[in-house]
């Protein structure tokens, strides 16, 4: 049994909440100088121009990238010979997030009830999700993620005869319903298979690949290369105004599923896709 | 086209603007998101008043982060429009002549503008950090429980915004995006 503290675990949540928030991830960055450079519409060459600008201020500042700070999402890595010490590993993640976001001069934008609607003034709680595997190690993931894109988000839930050309047409028709409301250059996050909350839950966890890296399986990556090049040829482009930035990135991952099921869910975010891990 | 635009913005000042315009807002606008436009319609009704003059008003959808020590305002970027469409035709009609936001609006506040002599502007989503250089003064002046969704007047200065619904129906979205589309 390996001992890690629940203090520990809180420190280091909240620093993720403040770094994530406040620097953009190098993968985003590159693609994003990389799109400027390719992009043909002198709208969207300006949006970016702003995009990246926006990014050097909130660095040089310490100040959020963008004000939807989120909700913290939390992906917890545990080995099973792992024993935390003074505390539950729920409370100690909560406890980071209420640090986080107070001493970060983050935004609250947690209510309580999706129908009495009452701030919890700490952004808590946070959606946390756990993997228990082998060893003694614990790995933490924050993914704080905005609403604008995450209410373009969608689950279809296909027959399995609606095949590969099914999933990318209903990849595509989610893209292009989305269009200038999740402050395109987007983030596509795609998860394929399992059943209804796994193949969402796949979704969210394709958006902490990193931009330009790829699935393993062959007909996964053609899928991505096929939708990311689809996607920008749409027209939409950087903020809706038009261009061929409309993704940096389609991440797609996958898992077995029922012989009677396709579920696609496909996760949307933009550019301030955010991302800090740390592993105890 | 660079334009430069002052507050309070009149009908005819929104009548010259075209969908494409490039603007610089430079004034005192105010912020409201989904729960401030239900408070204050639903104050309205009662009272018959807004907590500002609505009359030429820009309204920024907009909900801060909170501000550091030493700073006007924390990041303040532009919020989903659509959400605040089932509010602003009655708004559209009562004189608000601007709107801020990110995203397509409905036929509804669309028809609303036209009508009304008004325009949706657009400003750059995420780019809060940046966006917020502009804003010199911020003051909460009604609802402050609901922290970041309370109402700010914010003295702006060169406030960087496209304009994407003009007062003739163009819609810059739709135009662009039949240009760039190769699908
Ligand atoms: S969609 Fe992303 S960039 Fe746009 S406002 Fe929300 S968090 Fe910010």
């Amino acid at each position: 049994m390996r001992e890690i503290s629940a203090t520990l675990i809180t420190e280091e949540v909240s620093k993720m909440c403040i770094s994530a928030n406040y620097f953009l991830n190098k993968d985003i960055y590159c693609a994003l100088e990389n799109a400027k450079k390719e992009e043909v519409s002198p709208v969207g060459q300006e949006m970016l121009s702003q995009i990246i600008k926006n990014a050097d201020i909130a660095k040089e500042n310490n100040v959020p990238i963008c004000q939807d700070t989120g909700l913290a999402v939390v992906f917890v890595t545990i080995g099973q010979d792992v024993h935390i010490t003074g505390g539950s590993l729920k409370d100690a993640i909560n406890e980071g997030v209420r640090k986080g976001y107070t001493e970060g001069y983050l935004r609250k934008s947690v209510v309580s009830d999706p129908f009495i609607r009452v701030n919890t003034k700490d952004n808590t709680p946070a959606i946390i999700h756990y993997d228990i595997v082998e060893g003694d190690k614990l790995k933490i993931e924050i993914a704080p993620k905005g609403a604008g894109s995450e209410n373009m988000s969608k689950i279809y839930m296909m027959k399995p005869s609606d095949g590969i050309e099914g999933a990318k047409k209903a990849i595509l028709d989610t893209v292009e319903a989305a269009g200038p409301n999740p402050c395109p250059p987007m983030i596509v996050g795609v998860g394929c298979g399992g059943n209804f909350e796994t193949a969402a839950i796949l979704a969210k966890k394709a958006l902490l690949r990193p931009v330009g890296s790829h699935s393993d399986k062959e007909h996964i990556r053609e899928m991505e290369e096929e939708l990311l090049e689809k996607i920008n040829s749409t027209g939409i482009g950087p903020q809706g105004l038009g261009g061929r930035t409309t993704a940096l990135a389609v991440n797609i991952e996958s898992f077995a599923t029922h012989i009677a099921c396709m579920p696609i869910a496909i996760n949307i975010s933009c550019h301030v896709t955010r991302h800090a891990v740390c592993e105890l | 086209m660079n334009v430069k635009i002052t507050t309070p913005f009149t009908k005819e000042e929104a009548s010259k603007l075209r969908a494409g315009d490039i603007v610089s807002i430079t004034g005192t606008i105010y912020t409201a998101r989904d729960a401030a436009h239900k408070r204050m319609l639903e104050d309205y009704e009662k009272t018959g008043k807004f907590p500002f003059d609505i009359e030429n008003a820009i309204i920024y959808y907009a909900g801060p982060s909170p501000a550091k020590p030493g700073q006007a305002i924390g990041s303040a970027g532009p919020t989903t429009s659509y959400r605040m469409d089932a509010y602003a035709p009655k708004l559209l009609d009562l004189g608000e002549t601007g709107m801020i936001g990110k995203g397509a609006r409905g036929k509804e506040v669309i028809d609303a503008m036209i009508r009304n002599k008004a325009v949706y502007f657009a400003a750059t989503g995420g780019a809060a950090a940046l966006i917020s250089s502009h804003i010199k003064k911020a003051e909460v002046i009604a609802y402050e429980d609901l922290g970041a969704e309370a109402i700010h007047k914010l003295y702006v200065e060169d406030f960087p915004a496209v304009v994407v619904n003009d007062t003739e129906g163009n819609n810059l979205y739709e135009t662009e995006k039949a240009k760039y589309r190769t699908l």
